[in-house]
């Protein structure tokens, strides 16, 4: 599979589908796995990062379920080509820094990816669309379980899987949900909910990964706990969390509803018709508009579009997406106008 | 706590000496301290030990800190702490103590629930013999009236006995 195949291909984890998908994005879980006695990543000389990327590599050929996967060398792939695969999701900013030894997997939907000697050996990650940590566990679940016959990875008994961080030590798990909330924001909410999550030792942050603002409305809340409790129960305390914030989010935009909904459908068709007809356009402010759409949709006020075209456009108006779909370097300015254009397009503007 | 030597002052800086694994402990005021390190330095040249006393509680970490070596990746446990991350798997077990505490600090546990990688489950005999060990510790625990311990063992009793039952 080629990068290029990617650009107009929508992963499985945006399709806007699956439970509670009008306000929940996506269900994310990685595991961090580490090859026992080898030095980690970090500590690692070039010849060992590569014998271990070796090793990884032999271990997955012999596994069906990666027959339709791809592995990209990070040292075969320009800097524009590894943020796109940063944009998409699939890997960290971190891994697109020395490349020795790195690599990428990448199944064929992008349910599947992993990292090899990013922060740890592999770092396996399965998305979903929607509110769908449990499926999204199962995959991973029989992923690592083959994988742990072909190689024997570092582990104890008494503190489970062992990481590069110890704030990863145990289940070596973190399970995360994509949520839109701008219901939540629009009524000053947030901020309370926020500071409750960090309460309960669950992380939150934004849409373009960590140390990010939430930009449209879009967080990412994950357990911050790994060792002490089995995976399942670590999932079961996300899932009560999340349920509860889904309700919040769901009452405030009922009460938006009630308060003024003329107020909100104009606010709603007048970012529409700004991301149809616009010519030139930043990122911040596509992010803002795409999130108001996405509300109007998730309310019924919009009929005529598809949440994935929605989902699908927030990844595509990102600088690196711009630059594959035009197919060279562009500068800021042109990137406005290469945003507007795409944008015109996937929403049938002028 | 009163200084072991002058039994006047309050006592600030705690040793623990183990000699032919009787382990003793000694807590004292920071000028018996001070007088006591310049034996010490007599005796094992160990000053620097008592230099940064005043930062750390325990004189058992202080010696640690200069001691603690990986033997596999080289890596010591000041430099963990300098970077946050560790070197290899084996450095789990050099470091054990200090990561023991550690990963209560950052866990609120230092015992692992979940799962177990496949190429090393453990055989029935030896889940037998976790469950008696567990259910001893846990007896162990209650006369104590460690009971913080206790309910630690008591989770992972049941949720071993919650395991079986899917399996069963």
């Amino acid at each position: 599979m080629n990068l290029e195949d990617l650009i107009h291909h929508t992963g499985e984890w945006l399709r806007g589908t699956g439970p509670n998908s009008n306000i929940v994005m996506s269900s994310r879980i990685r595991l961090a796995r580490n090859i026992e006695k080898v030095p980690f990543p970090s500590r690692a000389s070039k010849e060992v990062l590569i014998e271990i990327l070796h090793a990884i590599e032999e271990a997955i050929s012999q596994i069906d379920y990666f027959k339709d996967s791809t592995l990209y060398r990070m040292s075969d792939l320009d800097n524009i080509d590894k943020q796109f695969l940063v944009e998409r999701h699939l890997m960290s900013h971190e891994h697109a820094s020395h490349t020795d030894g790195k690599a990428l997997l990448i199944s064929k939907e992008e349910v599947l990816s992993v990292m090899v000697n990013e922060e740890d050996h592999m770092r396996i990650q399965v998305m979903q669309s929607g509110f769908n940590l449990e499926k999204t566990w199962k995959i991973i679940n029989a992923i690592d379980d083959k994988l742990s016959k072909k190689l024997r990875f570092a582990f104890s008994s008494n503190w489970g899987y062992l990481t590069a961080c110890p704030t990863n030590t145990g289940t070596a798990m973190r399970g995360s949900v994509m949520l839109h909330l701008p219901a939540l924001v629009m009524t000053k909410q947030i901020n309370k909910v926020l500071s409750a999550i960090a309460k309960l030792s669950f992380a939150s942050r934004g849409f373009y990964g960590e140390g990010t603002q939430a930009k449209g409305n879009i967080y990412q809340i994950s357990n911050q706990v790994s060792l002490g409790h089995s995976e399942e129960d670590i999932l079961q305390n996300i899932n009560g969390l999340i349920r509860q914030v889904i309700e919040q989010e769901e009452q405030a935009r009922q009460a938006l509803l009630l308060q003024n909904k003329h107020m909100l459908a104009d606010k709603i068709f007048r970012s529409l018709g700004v991301l149809k007809n616009a010519h030139i356009i930043s990122s911040q402010e596509t992010i803002e508009l795409l999130s108001m759409v996405r509300m109007g949709i998730d309310l019924g006020i919009i009929d005529s579009i598809d949440r994935q075209v929605i989902n699908t456009l927030f990844i595509m108006i990102q600088p690196a997406h711009l630059q594959k779909i035009e197919g060279k370097r562009l500068t800021v300015s042109a990137r406005d106008v290469k945003r507007a254009s795409v944008i015109r397009e996937k929403l049938g503007g002028f | 706590m009163i200084c072991d030597v002058c039994g006047k002052k309050k006592a600030t800086v705690h040793l623990t000496e183990i000699v032919d694994e009787q382990m003793s402990e000694l807590h004292l005021c920071e000028d018996c301290a001070r007088q006591k390190s310049v034996q010490m330095e007599q005796q094992f040249g160990l000053a620097d030990l008592l230099a940064g006393l005043s930062d750390f509680g325990k004189q058992v970490k202080n010696y640690e800190k200069i001691k603690l070596l990986c033997g596999t990746c080289g890596l010591n446990y000041n430099d963990f702490k300098k970077v946050g991350r560790l070197g290899c798997s084996e450095c789990y077990p050099s470091f054990k103590d200090n990561l023991s505490t550690l990963l209560k600090k950052i866990h609120g546990s230092n015992r692992h629930l979940g799962k177990t990688p496949l190429t090393r489950s453990k055989s029935t005999k030896q889940k037998m013999e976790t469950m008696i060990d567990l259910k001893e510790r846990l007896q162990g625990a209650i006369a104590r009236e460690d009971f913080e311990q206790a309910a630690e063992l008591r989770d992972k009793i049941h949720s071993l006995e919650k395991k079986k039952e899917k399996k069963e």
